[in-house]
């Protein structure tokens, strides 16, 4: 394997994890209200994500960190282009960052309404976000000779040549989205709390699992439509094909554990087909990073677009330290933190 | 001027200058928690258990604020200066991913074990939290700030046939010589900021007549840090600051000293107005030879003037940039002897009654923050025109198809909500320190959580 086909898996991998780790905070905040309905079940399930989502949050930023090292023109080109969804993104991460470090801070039953809805709000909108943005990957930009592009929100919702960051693939997609991370937010919470949030997680788990069936035999063949080009990745390397297979076996076995009560169980299945899902994704649009919607020869892939083999070379050897640390510690801190949140007499936070 | 890369200048010079505003508490309160936090562990002291605690809070306040305020820096790279991040990713890079991989995950990580972890852990972990705590902020500020010293002063990169640089070190970048006095400088100054706001809430406390113990305990620790801590500002960390930009950035030496032309024996301007139409400082107060004597150590030695210099590298804001750096110096030069007395009235056992001295450091609290304000000002503003020193222009680097429109409204956005922020941050603080140490200690289950 090349360098930069490895830093490709690097990256991928650095957003995928994040998707499902943070994940299951968004898909937290979708369900909250629904979840939630009174002030001592809305801390409770605060609490169940307190110790980790800022944690969390980081892969994000680090991701983006390591896409700047390897592939400086696709970071380049990818967030200036996206400018006006990336502003959304920002707002969305700030509101939804104070919302959860403030809420508690005050006793005052309006002020926690606020940053309730603020929570709620923000974490649907950036999973909206997120999903669009994942469309536009599938779909492709439009790209200029010299790597750039500016895409417009939306220009006539239909995935031609000049597309807009809105059209039906990505809000299909990203329905798809909202609905995976919030039956994702709810598995959390069914292993995370007991008594009637338990119970409410579960049945939005339940039937969010079918609207995703559901959502994604539509979004199957729209895929294909949209970019014939997944299917390359596979024609040149069908061990990829496993990936897909991941994804479509745990997304039926998660529904398997669910029915078994098994709530560890139908979480990690659960995460294992967001993975798989993304991985095929992933696997399909190698090598490339951002696909030219004009001509194909304006696509910006690994290999046009990576930094130096040196810079590349070094950075493997210190990411693979920091990287074996993150992952030391971050698993240190899920397993002191396991087991319900409500038998555990935490400590305040944020107050 | 209304042209997209204004609003892209404006837009990075307000976001990265409110953002400073938490980094700074938490990286000096890191250090201060981290002392009391010891001193507990290894006494078995439970005031200083709980005066950590508050200070925790108010470092997790600032934290929270600061962590949202920097992922739009980090975002703007790209989305708003696309052809720098295409020229210098290849360098940059290297350095701002490691502070997401080494600092970032560090910080945010334990501060959730800081937090929700009390009870499950036991004191031996929550004291390794803290150390972790401390490591991963201060690793953010030394990875961001390798970023920035390369930017004032580029080393170890080759550029590629496209035009781009590329590290050719990593140690190299690491060891960047401009980076030990930008880094020690820095960081001394949020040791600054830590400690006067402790003391300033110690001071808040006694002459409010509330936590009288936990006031003293505020006072000691931040008087004695504050009190070191600025003299080290001055020197050495200051002196040689001003050293390196005189001997690699010459422009910006003479730009913020008000020295326009080339002189042996230069004054060092204390106050007065730089006038762009005579360049001339109008109203000047100097110190006869002063600055020849402070950069080379001898009062006939010869300074470069700004009329020296191609006007087309001047700093396009040299007046601000004189200001900012005049603000800094002198708030640094305030900020001595008042630490000096406070530290002495407390030696002698006096501070606690001294009233006049308590107002004073209650009152002190902006000043810090003002000072670092106008320090990133003078490092910032003084690098123009470069974005890169002497490698490239800022007027190269921003997007090229994000219209001035776009930004606009991107910056119009990040007046709004930053408002909205600052006052919030404020008012929660003002809350926390009302709320005060002693109803939070110790007692864990009795207040509302989340
Ligand atoms: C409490 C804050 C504070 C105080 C009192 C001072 N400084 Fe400072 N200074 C900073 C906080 C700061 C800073 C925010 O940390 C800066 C901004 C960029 C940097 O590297 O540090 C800085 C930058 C900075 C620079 C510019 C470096 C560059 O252009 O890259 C110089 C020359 C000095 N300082 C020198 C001084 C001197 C001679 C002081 C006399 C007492 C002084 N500073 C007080
Ligand atoms: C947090 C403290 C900082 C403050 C207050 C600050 C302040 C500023 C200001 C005032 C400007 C506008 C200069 C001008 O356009 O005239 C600016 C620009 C900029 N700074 Fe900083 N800066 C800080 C830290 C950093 C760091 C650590 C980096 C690098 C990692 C950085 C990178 C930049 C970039 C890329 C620009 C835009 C291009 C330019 O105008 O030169 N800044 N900053
Ligand atoms: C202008 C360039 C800067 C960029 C791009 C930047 C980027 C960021 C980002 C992305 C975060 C959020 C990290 C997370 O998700 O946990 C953050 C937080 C932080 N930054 Fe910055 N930052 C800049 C300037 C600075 C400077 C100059 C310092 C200190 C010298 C600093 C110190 C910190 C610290 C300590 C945090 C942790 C949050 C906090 O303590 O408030 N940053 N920064």
């Amino acid at each position: 394997m090349s360098i930069d086909t490895l830093w490709f898996v690097i990256v991928v991998m650095m957003f995928t994890v994040y998707a499902v780790l943070d994940g299951f905070d968004f898909g937290t905040g979708i369900i909250y209200v629904f979840v939630a309905r009174t002030d001592t079940e809305r801390q409770l399930v605060l609490k169940a994500i307190g110790p980790v989502w800022k944690g969390n949050e980081v892969w994000l930023v680090a991701g983006g960190g390591l896409l700047f090292l390897a592939f400086p023109k696709a970071f380049a080109a990818g967030f200036s282009g996206f400018y006006l969804a990336l502003n959304l993104v920002l707002w969305f991460l700030i509101m939804r960052g104070l919302s959860i470090a403030l809420r508690s801070h005050l006793r005052n039953p309006l002020w926690r309404t606020f940053w309730d809805a603020i929570f709620a709000v923000s974490s649907l909108l950036l999973a909206v976000v997120f999903g669009v943005a994942l469309g536009n990957l599938i779909r492709g930009v439009p790209l200029g000779p010299d790597g750039q592009f500016f895409a417009a929100l939306w220009t006539t919702f239909t995935p031609d040549r000049i597309p807009g960051i809105l059209d039906w693939f990505t809000v299909l997609v990203s329905a798809l989205a909202v609905a995976i991370l919030s039956v994702h937010g709810a598995n959390y919470l069914a292993l995370k709390t007991d008594a009637d949030v338990r119970i409410r997680a579960c049945r939005i788990a339940d039937v969010g699992a079918w609207v995703v069936v559901l959502l994604a035999i539509m979004a199957l063949p729209a895929l294909v439509f949209v970019q014939p080009a997944l299917r390359d990745g596979y024609v040149a390397h069908p061990v990829g094909s496993v990936l897909l297979l991941t994804a479509g076996v745990t997304l039926f076995t998660a529904q398997y554990f669910r029915r078994s009560r098994l709530d560890l169980a139908a979480f990690v299945s659960w995460s294992l087909f967001i993975l798989g899902s993304l991985g095929s994704i992933a696997w399909g649009l190698f090598p490339n990073l951002l696909i030219a919607t004009e001509d194909p020869a304006f696509s910006l892939t690994i290999s046009n677009s990576a930094a130096s083999s040196y810079g590349l070379r070094v950075g493997l050897v210190w990411f693979s330290l920091g990287i074996s640390l993150v992952i030391g510690y971050t698993t240190w801190v899920y397993v002191s933190f396991r087991g319900k949140v409500e038998r555990v007499l935490f400590e305040g936070s944020y107050e | 001027m209304t042209s997209a890369l204004f609003y892209d200048r404006l837009q990075f010079a307000f976001t990265a200058t409110f953002h400073y505003l938490f980094p700074q508490l938490t990286m000096g309160l890191a250090a201060l928690i981290l002392y009391l936090k010891s001193r507990a562990y290894w006494t078995h002291d439970v005031h200083c258990d709980d005066a950590a605690h508050f200070w925790t809070k108010i470092f997790a306040l600032s934290f929270a604020f600061g962590v949202v305020t920097g992922i739009p820096l980090e975002f703007q790279f790209g989305m708003n200066w696309a052809k720098f991040s295409t020229f210098a990713g290849g360098v940059i890079g290297q350095t701002l991913a490691m502070e997401g991989v080494f600092a970032f995950f560090l910080e945010s990580t334990f501060l959730g074990v800081l937090l929700f972890g009390k009870k499950r852990l036991g004191p031996l972990v929550h004291w390794i939290a803290t150390v972790m705590l401390f490591l991963g902020s201060w690793l953010s500020g030394l990875f961001i700030l390798a970023t920035n010293a390369w930017m004032q002063h580029p080393v170890a990169y080759a550029v590629d046939n496209a035009g781009a640089v590329h590290v050719t070190s990593l140690w190299g970048l690491l060891t960047n010589p401009w980076l030990i006095w930008q880094f020690t400088h820095t960081m001394t100054a949020a040791v600054v900021t830590g400690s006067f706001v402790m003391a300033a809430v110690g001071a808040y406390y006694l002459l409010s007549g509330v936590h009288a113990d936990f006031a003293k305990t505020f006072l000691r620790t931040g008087v004695v840090a504050g009190a070191i801590a600025t003299f080290l500002l001055l020197f050495p960390t200051g002196h040689h600051a001003a050293l390196q930009v005189f001997e690699h950035q010459p422009i910006k030496g003479a730009a913020f000293e008000g020295h326009f032309y080339t002189e042996s024996g230069a004054d060092l301007v204390l106050l007065g107005q730089p006038n762009m139409d005579t360049l001339k400082i109008d109203n000047p107060l100097v110190a006869p030879k002063m600055l020849s004597f402070i950069i080379h150590k001898h009062f006939g030695a010869e300074i470069k003037g700004l009329t020296d210099f191609p006007r087309e590298d001047w700093p396009d804001t040299m007046p601000l940039l004189y200001y900012t750096y005049h603000i800094m110096v002198g708030l640094g030069t305030i900020f001595i002897p008042l630490m000096l007395t406070a530290a002495v009235l407390l030696r002698r056992g006096r501070l606690f009654q001294a009233r006049w001295m308590l107002w004073t450091v209650m009152l002190m609290t902006p000043f810090p923050y003002i000072a670092t304000t106008a320090g990133w000002m003078t490092a910032e503003l003084g690098r123009q025109p470069w974005l890169v020193y002497g490698l490239f222009r800022t007027a190269d680097g921003n997007s090229p198809l994000v219209g001035s429109g776009n930004v606009l409204f991107s910056l119009l956005g990040f007046f709004g909500l930053y408002l909205l922020l600052g006052l919030l941050f404020l008012f929660l603080f003002f809350q926390t320190v009302a709320r005060g140490p002693a109803a939070n200690g110790g007692l864990p289950s009795s207040k509302p959580t989340g």
